[in-house]
Parts: structure tokens; sequence; C-alpha cells
């Protein structure tokens, strides 16, 4: 996804070759006016915007299954929380950090355009941006949202409301804004690396991986997780069928996340390239799911179903940095060694204790690295380029990440008092138990 | 008479349940419980970390019988629960003091 208005002038270009009969390409002949290119464009980020908006369930759903029975409620009022507290900070200060227009020759690392920003009047259009702005704020917004659901996972069971919404609040406000500046709003690795991340594999996923890193490390394990001798106590998912509806629904949202930020839909080139993303998100989700299959059978003689589930969405993570360009059987091979990847380091966190409940860490940090450096193999861009895009990622959102988790580990405190937690947050924190009829 | 508790396999109950009414048992009260003996539960393996199952879902019957089928109730469960594999259960005969019917108040062997 690179910035929406370098694609509408790229767009703009090629209709203008089109008064030159020596350029005009076969696709060209099918071109459509611009009102029909900004009907379409915009109706892209439309589908796509309430596609990544359904992740939200799928967040909801794959986290309400994997935490136990006793924390599920505390598990769905974060998740519908931070969907709402992410559209209302992108609102308020999120997109004007994120596309920030940054001035020519700047070196691109921070900027705030106005704020709040501003949608077109009713009945208004501008054709020459090539698609209703209201449409593209709302597919930024999502995103913005998919990054907190992120962290919402891994910190499960042992993290209050309050200090993870205000974690939230300060991530969808200023910490993720600030690394989509750098890329598709046009900043420093865009203009100065070439870097290259079509859907987020490091804006989105990463992001969302190194806060929920820091946020785990700093918050601690669930009480009673860790043994003294090193031993990992199992705390089994309470619902598996709802973990299984959360990644299909998850899957399907993948869709608007990939094909949309393709951007533009208004030409027969632009509406090719959506399908082909579509099949190659598919092929690596598919990928992810297998290999983690396999490996699971072999290594632990039963198939594991948290891990195909976490497979899927590793493969998904993957594919993200680059779904256009590579062949099928590259989608496949990138999504499958995704899945590789979630197998091993699952059981690695729990060596560094590092207590990731859902494991968001493997699927969306560790894969979205993973899709973002081989991105040098499959599309236009350097292992270096890459490489800093990664670490500088790392770098500001860990450190602002800690920030915020100790700056509120040290006020309100982050945990519930041991009881609390070993009675469940539902109890403690909402009051009302997800499964009241099963605790009897 | 005797109060006979078994505790079996899940898996077998409607088989036990068949072969005790042809031979005569008229009623039982069926629980579903968990728990352990000499095995002490089993390894399983959730996201790469082994844990134990502790406590192994069991099916609890109570069946209160005359004196005279008795015995023949006891080696009816032990044959049709019986998979030759451990966690197979476990069989515990009782005296039964007395048997009331809530409805008429007979008492003794006519109320089983």
């Amino acid at each position: 996804m690179k910035t929406p208005l370098l694609k509408g002038a790229a767009l703009l270009g090629a209709s203008a070759l089109i008064a030159q009969p020596a350029l005009a390409a076969a696709p060209d002949a099918e071109a459509v006016s611009a009102g029909t290119a900004y009907i379409f464009n915009t109706l892209l980020f439309l589908i796509g915007g309430f596609l990544v908006m359904w992740m939200a369930a799928g967040f909801a759903m794959l986290e309400a299954g994997l935490v136990r029975a006793k924390n599920t409620s505390t598990q769905c009022i974060k998740n519908i929380g931070l969907y709402s507290i992410a559209g209302l900070m992108f609102w308020v200060i999120g997109y004007s950090i994120a596309y920030p227009g940054f001035a020519e020759g700047s070196l691109g690392l921070f900027g705030v355009a106005g704020f709040p920003y501003a949608m077109q009047g009713v009945g208004s259009a501008d054709t020459d941006t090539g698609y209703s702005v209201a449409s593209d704020w709302f597919f930024q917004m999502v995103f913005c949202a998919t990054t907190a659901s992120i962290v919402s996972g891994t910190v499960a069971e042992r993290v209050k409301i309050v200090p993870f919404f205000i974690f939230v609040t300060v991530l969808t406000g200023i910490i993720y804004p600030v690394v989509v500046s750098w890329e598709w709003g046009g900043g420093y690795l865009d203009s100065v690396h070439g870097f290259s991340d079509f859907a987020g594999s490091t804006l989105v996923h990463s992001t969302g991986g190194w806060a929920a890193l820091v946020g785990a490390i700093i918050i601690g394990a669930r009480a009673g997780r860790y043994g003294a001798d090193g031993k990992v106590n199992v705390f089994p998912g309470a619902n598996i069928p709802l973990a299984t509806l959360g990644t299909f629904i998850l899957w399907l949202g993948w869709f608007g996340f990939n094909g949309a930020s393709q951007l533009a839909m208004g030409t027969v080139g632009d509406a090719s390239d959506v399908s082909k993303i579509f099949v190659n998100t598919n092929m690596a989700a598919a990928g992810g799911v297998v290999v983690a299959i396999i490996l699971t059978q072999v290594m632990y003689k039963k198939a594991d179903v948290t891990m195909a589930l976490n497979g899927a969405l590793a493969g998904l993570v993957s594919i993200t940095a680059e779904p256009l360009a590579p062949t099928v059987g590259q989608s496949i091979l990138i999504g499958g060694i995704g899945g590789v990847i979630v197998v091993f380091t699952v059981p690695l966190l729990d060596k560094f204790k590092i207590d990731d409940v859902v494991g968001a860490i493997p699927v969306h940090l560790v894969a979205g690295i993973w899709g973002t450096l081989i991105v040098a193999w499959t599309g236009d861009a350097t292992f270096m380029g890459q490489l800093v895009g990664v670490l500088l990622t790392a770098v500001w959102v860990s450190a602002a990440s800690a920030v915020v988790w100790l700056a509120l580990k040290f006020t309100i405190g982050l945990r519930p008092s041991e009881e609390d937690e070993m009675m469940g947050l539902d109890k403690a924190e909402i009051g009302v138990e997800a499964y009241p009829e099963f605790a009897r | 008479m005797k109060f006979i508790i078994a505790i079996i396999k899940p898996f077998k109950l409607d088989e036990v349940r068949e072969a005790l009414g042809a031979i005569g048992v008229a009623g039982m009260t069926v629980s579903e419980v968990k728990g352990f003996g000499r095995q002490k539960g089993q390894t399983e393996i959730y996201r790469g970390a082994e844990y134990s199952t502790n406590m192994l879902p069991k099916v609890k019957l109570e069946i209160a019988v005359s004196d005279e089928i008795a015995g023949q109730v006891v080696e009816t469960i032990q044959q049709t629960a019986n998979t030759e594999a451990i966690g197979d259960g476990k069989i515990f005969v009782l005296d039964l003091a007395s048997a009331t019917r809530i409805r008429t108040g007979e008492a003794g062997e006519t109320a089983l």
C-alpha cells in the first residue's frame, strides 16, 4: 500500500498517456472515465474496509476461544473497546500523523498534517484524487485497529482493562501512525531506503507484535504459568470452535486487507492485480495451515488445532508485505515457512518465559519480519532496505511501548491482584461471566 | 440388598446399560465424573508444551439391586465395560440398609 496520493497520480498519468497513440497498450484501450474509476476505486476501499473491520470480530473470537473461560468477557470488552478507541484516535490525530505530507527534502521522520481530518462535503467529489477521501480514511482507520487487536491477544488474562485501554490510545494515536508515515506517508523508509511493505507485514503486524512483546515482558506471565523448575503449566483455551471461527473470519478479512491495498480498481490492470492478490493471499494461508498440521503431527504425534489456526494467520502475515508480485508457488512457500515459524517459535517463547496467550508474537511479529525480508526475493526491494525498515520499526515501537507500559506499571498499575487473577478477570473487572451456566 | 457403584469408561455406558437391562436391572443413576487411578491421568501436548490431564472423565453408575442378582450385575458390568486396557474403571459393592419408593412409600426390595 503505497500512499494513495502517489497511486492516484500514477493513475492520472496513465490516462494522460492514452492521448499518445504510440503508447496505447492494450489495457489502455479499456480505460474508463475518471468518474467511473472514482466509483470503482472508492468501492474497493469500502469493501476492503468493511472486510478489515470484520477482522476485529475475528480477533475477538480467536482470543475469546484461546483464553480460559473465566477471562472471556474481559477479552470481549477489550476487543470491542480497542476497535472503538482506535477509530476515535485515528480521527483525532492518528491519520494526520500517518499522512503528514512531508515537505520535499525533509528526512520524513515525523510530521503532523492539519487535524482532525476533513471529509468531503455532502454530494461532492474530487475526481482528481481518484477516490472518495472518506473511503480512504475509513480503510486506513481499520488498519490502525488491526494493530491494536494484535496486542490484546498476547497480554490476555493478566492486564486490567483501564491500563490496557490507555496503552491502546497511545498506540493507535501516535506509535502506529508514526510508523505508517515513514512508509505509506512517503517518509524516511519510502524515500530514502526504497522500503517495500504492500499491506503492512511490518507497518501493521510487526508494529502490533513489538508492542505485544514488550507488553508481555513488562507485564509478566500469567500467575502460575511457569513453574520454578522451568516447567510450563498449560492453560488450554476454553473454546476451540470460537478460535476456529475467529481464524476463518480473519482469513476472510485478509482479502480486504491485502486485496484493497492495491488502492485502485479503476483500470482493468488493477482489477486483475486485485484478483491475483486474492489468490496469493489464500494460498499462503493454506500453506501455513498444512505445514503446521504436518509438523505438529510428526513432532507430537497429534496435530495441534491451535497451531493450525496460528499457521493460517502466519501464512497470511508472511504474504502481506508483497501479495502481488510472487507466483502462486512462491506464495505457498512463503506462507508455508510462516507455518514453520509458528510451530518452532511458540515453544521458544515459553523457554524465555514470555507468556503469549494466543501466539500473536510468532504470528504477527516473527512472520511479519520474515514476510518483509523475503520481498527482496519476490518484489521490488533490496534486502538492506527491508532490514532497515524492520530494525527502525523495532527500535521505535519497542522503545515507545516500553515507556507507556512502564509508566502505567508505576502509576495506576497493570495487573489485578493475584487473588483477582485466580478468580478470573470476568468477575473482578467486568462482573459478567461469559458462561455463567457452566460455572455453577 | 446391595448398592453397586461402578466407574466405567464413558463410551461403554450404552453397552453396559443394555446388558444390565437384559438381566433385569430396573434402574440406575448415571453421573459424569472425573478422577484418576494408578495411571495418574495422561500426558497431552498443547502448543508445544507437555501437560498432564490429572483427572480423566469417567461415568459413574449407581445401582440398587436385590442380593440374588448382585453377583450377576457385577459380573455383567465387569465383562461388558472391559476393554482390557488401563483405565477401565472399578466396581464397588456396599450393603444397602433400606430403600423407599417416594410415590407409594413402599420399602425394601419391592421399592427397587
